[in-house]
């Protein structure tokens, strides 16, 4: 299993034992302390997941999840004191795919992490559509009318689990837990959010969603396709 | 036999009116004074009419005296001149008579030129004179002449052709117009005598005021005769009534101007009391940089510069307290933020270190357990320090949905089973025959049950812990009853305090944070809804939340009693009512009633504190149903008569009656 994660954060306590925890569990993990290095830290060691602390010196850590998500769609989880629902939400917003509030145990983040790198392990070739979207699985690619879209890893998860039973209404917490492989997780807030960020992205009128429909009171289910 | 029936009916006929009379009378006065009702608000309400309508009524008073003053004063002056004049007129008069007649009577006498004229001539030249007398004053006085004769038969007809009949200018009346009183005086008096009277004239004139002059005079024969001047007040009452119009006149305009100078001042000193006014409502308001406009250095200037002084005052004192207890909640979060980072770091560096300690001497390992199980506890104190500072800091939000609260009580009850267990205690849940629906957010609901049945647990004694459910009336409540050791009076209001604990002493095995129920109180109030405690000692406690069915909606009343009808003093009112009050309760509910000793439960027993957050007025208001489960299960159908209803439950109560020796 591929494990290298890169620490933005600049408590060097917290660094260091999130370094023996992630070891212990496998990883290789890699650190940075500023805000402002964080980008080239992520150029230099092209990890697999990045583990991002939102109160950083220098640029603050929303900032430094809007530039790795502008170059790349690798997995971000934020480490936040915060749990109030704006700073969840700006984070989640800002590009994050999940979060972990301090102070967490290291099981706990160790199991999202796994989560969200098990993932990209189990390329099944598949075809589906949703819509007038054509997903290959496999080849990890979203197309309209032949134009593909660019979706992060967990957006495009969340599409697939919702066009392989476009028959099914999702409630929020079982796309928790198929998604971001949450057991017992309440926060359906991340299921709120990156819905709203995938329609912005597939939807030809984000206002009036026909790929990804509310069912109200319920969830969530694939459009009629 | 008819009288009494008659004297019955008209009694009732006298009785009944006023028995009917005064509900219509009060009726018509309340219709009377309906319209009223404004101009009596504006009247009260209104400083500046009050004030005009003072001056108005004061400044007519003044002027009205005034005018009968001064009317009174030019009368008498008038009066007192006329008089003097017509005295002076009517002397004069009187003296040229008695000269005519006694040259008269030298002439007769001295020369007899004509002595056939006579003693008729008496008449005759009465006559001349009277005539002679009037011409010189048309229009200024009338005469009148009056003989003895006439007098003496006052009723006799064609007066002036007679000899002997009285005589008069001006159509005068002679007999009305001369008061009987001045004859009589003018008869036996030799001076000239006066007296108001009244004319009469037959050429169909008004009765005029004037002034009689008489005298008893001799005439030409002799003979007495009487002379009358009478003066009438034309001219002074046209002079009068000029003076009257005048004052009249200026007496309006005085009074008209006086109100408006009334009006104009109070303005001036009521409009800024009036802007004080509507400043001092919005600083009320909030709106704290209010200030007043302050021109001059009079003393509204200086009310309105104390005025804003205060304000000043206030805004800085206010601005200060805000900052303090901002900078204060701040703190609080900060600190608890502050922490989080390095209890991270401790929480990672414990969990490794619990995970190695089968390789560590037992007490190391010991050590390395506490250290878990306290950092768990430091945490969980944390994020409730948080919890409440959010609360403080207003920014706790309220995620509202409707959930069915069954669900939430039924993971609440699963989740404290494992507790619930170690103590030894079941948790009965009832009323969940029917879906109890409510707006809430479920994270704060399921908080609030949460912390309820785990302290219900915690102090139930090991004695079963009863969860109902009801709605009704746009409310829905859940009421946690336990059977341990229950609370003092006054800790009812006490728990909901911050870190409040009933028995320092007290061993607790959850290890909470002392937040629970502040946290929950919180919860439920940002629901609008209530969190309330009751409790007797010995007897359990039992908390109640209840919540409007609607998010927002305000709350009337609980569809449970705060008190449980397990209460001590419940049982005892119930126990000394006879046995037909509850006819559908079982037998075991009777037996357990008729248990109770009644004398120690006794009503007046103080030990029976209720606690509320919302207000209590409501609890057992009469329009809520106490129980909606009216289900088929006849003998439990009120589950808080018999707790657990099982042969446990009867230990319970026994065990609690042993408390209660």
């Amino acid at each position: 299993m591929k494990g290298r994660v890169l620490v933005v954060d600049d408590d060097t306590a917290l660094s260091e034992m999130l370094g023996i925890v992630l070891r212990g569990e496998g990883f290789e993990p890699s650190f940075c302390a500023d805000g402002d290095k964080a980008l080239a830290a992520f150029r230099e060691a092209k990890p697999d997941l990045v583990l991002l602390d939102l109160m950083l010196p220098g640029r603050d850590g929303i900032d430094v999840c809007r530039q790795i998500r502008a170059e790349s769609g690798v997995p971000i989880v934020m480490l936040t004191a915060k749990s109030d629902t704006v700073d969840v939400v700006v984070g989640l917003e800002s590009g994050a795919d999940d979060y972990v509030i301090k102070p967490f145990k290291p099981k706990e983040l160790v199991a999202r992490v796994r989560a969200r790198l098990r993932r990209a392990e189990e390329p099944t070739p598949e075809q589906l559509t949703i819509g007038d979207l054509v997903i290959d699985v496999a080849g990890h690619s979203v197309k309209r009318d032949g134009q593909p879209i660019a979706l992060t890893p967990l957006e495009f998860d969340l599409l697939v689990a919702l066009a392989r039973k476009p028959w099914q209404v999702f409630t929020r917490e079982v796309l928790l837990e198929q998604v971001w492989g949450y057991r017992h997780a309440a926060d359906t807030r991340l299921v709120n959010v990156h819905v709203q960020r995938l329609r912005s992205k597939v939807e030809r009128d984000p206002e009036r969603p026909e790929i990804v429909v509310t069912v109200r009171g319920v969830g969530y289910k694939a459009g009629p396709g | 036999m008819r009288a009494p029936y008659e004297r019955e009916r008209l009694e009732s006929r006298l009785a009944d009116p006023m028995r009917g009379l005064t509900p219509v009378i009060r009726s018509c006065v309340r219709w009377a004074r309906r319209p009223l009702q404004p101009a009596t608000r504006l009247w009260r309400r209104n400083l500046q009419l009050r004030v005009v309508a003072f001056t108005l009524l004061m400044s007519v008073g003044v002027v009205l005296l005034l005018g009968f003053v001064v009317i009174g004063q030019v009368k008498n002056g008038l009066l007192d001149a006329k008089e003097k004049a017509a005295t002076n007129q009517a002397t004069g008069g009187f003296s040229i008579a008695q000269e005519m007649a006694n040259e008269g009577t030298q002439s007769q006498d001295g020369t007899g030129a004509n002595p056939p004229q006579g003693p008729i001539d008496s008449g005759t030249w009465l006559t001349d004179l009277v005539q002679q007398f009037a011409s010189g004053g048309k229009g200024v006085y009338w005469i009148v002449a009056l003989t003895p004769a006439h007098r003496d038969e006052p009723t006799f007809g064609e007066a002036t052709s007679n000899a002997h009949g009285p005589r008069s200018s001006g159509s005068v009346l002679p007999d009305r117009s001369i008061p009987a009183s001045l004859m009589h005086a003018v008869e036996t008096h030799t001076g000239a005598l006066k007296q108001y009277t009244t004319v009469y004239t037959d050429d169909g004139a008004k009765p005029k005021p004037a002034l009689a002059v008489g005298k008893r005079l001799t005439d030409i024969n002799g003979g007495t005769y009487q002379l009358y001047y009478l003066f009438p007040f034309d001219q002074e009452e046209k002079t009068l009534g000029l003076v009257k119009g005048t004052l009249a006149t200026a007496g309006i305009f005085v009074v008209v101007l006086l109100g408006a100078i009334a009006w104009l001042v109070t303005r001036q000193v009521v409009t800024p009391v009036r802007m004080a006014a509507g400043i001092a409502e919005r600083l009320a308001a909030g709106r704290l940089q209010e200030r007043m406009q302050v021109s001059g250095e009079d003393d509204i200037a200086r009310l309105g510069e104390s005025f804003n002084k205060m304000a000043q005052n206030l805004q800085v004192k206010i601005q200060q307290l805000e900052d303090l207890s901002r900078m204060q909640r701040r703190f609080v979060s900060d600190v608890s933020h502050e922490l989080r980072t390095p209890l991270t770091t401790v929480r990672m560096a414990a969990d490794v270190i619990h995970d190695a300690r089968d390789g560590f001497d037992p007490v190391t390992a010991r050590s390395a357990e506490l250290l878990q199980n306290q950092l768990d506890r430091f945490e969980s104190l944390l994020s409730d320090l948080l919890e409440i500072s959010r609360f403080d800091a207003g920014a706790a939000e309220l995620a509202a949905e409707p959930i069915d609260l069954r669900d939430v009580v039924r993971q609440v009850v699963d989740a404290a089973e494992p507790l619930a267990d170690r103590k030894g205690s079941r948790v009965v849940v009832r009323g969940d025959t029917q879906p109890v629906i409510a707006e809430a957010d479920p994270r704060r609901v399921e908080r609030i049950l949460r912390n309820l049945v785990v302290n219900a647990i915690e102090h139930g004694e090991g004695r079963d812990v009863v969860v109902r459910m009801a709605t009704a009336d746009g409310a829905v409540a859940v009421a946690v009853r336990d059977y341990g050791v229950g609370l003092k009076p006054g800790e009812a209001t006490r728990v909901f305090n911050r870190f409040w604990r009933a028995d320092p002493a007290r061993a607790r095995t959850t290890g909470g944070t002392g937040l629970g129920l502040s946290i929950a109180v919180e919860d439920a109030r940002l629901h609008g809804g209530w969190l309330q405690a009751w409790g007797e000692p010995g007897g359990g406690s039992q908390f109640r939340m209840t919540l409007p069915r609607t998010a927002g909606d305000g709350l009337r009343g609980s569809p449970i009693p705060l008190e449980p009808e397990d209460s001590r003093r419940n049982r005892a009112v119930k126990s000394s009512r006879p046995p037909a009050v509850g006819p559908g309760r079982g037998p075991s509910g009777a037996a357990a009633a008729a248990n109770v000793p009644v004398p120690r439960a006794g009503a007046g027993d103080p030990g029976s504190p209720e606690g509320s957050i919302g207000g209590r007025s409501a609890v057992r208001g009469p329009r809520i149903p106490p129980v909606p489960n009216a289900s088929p299960r006849v003998p439990t159908a009120d589950p808080a008569a018999l707790p657990g209803s099982g042969a446990r439950v009867v230990g319970h109560k026994e065990a609690v009656r042993e408390d209660d020796v």
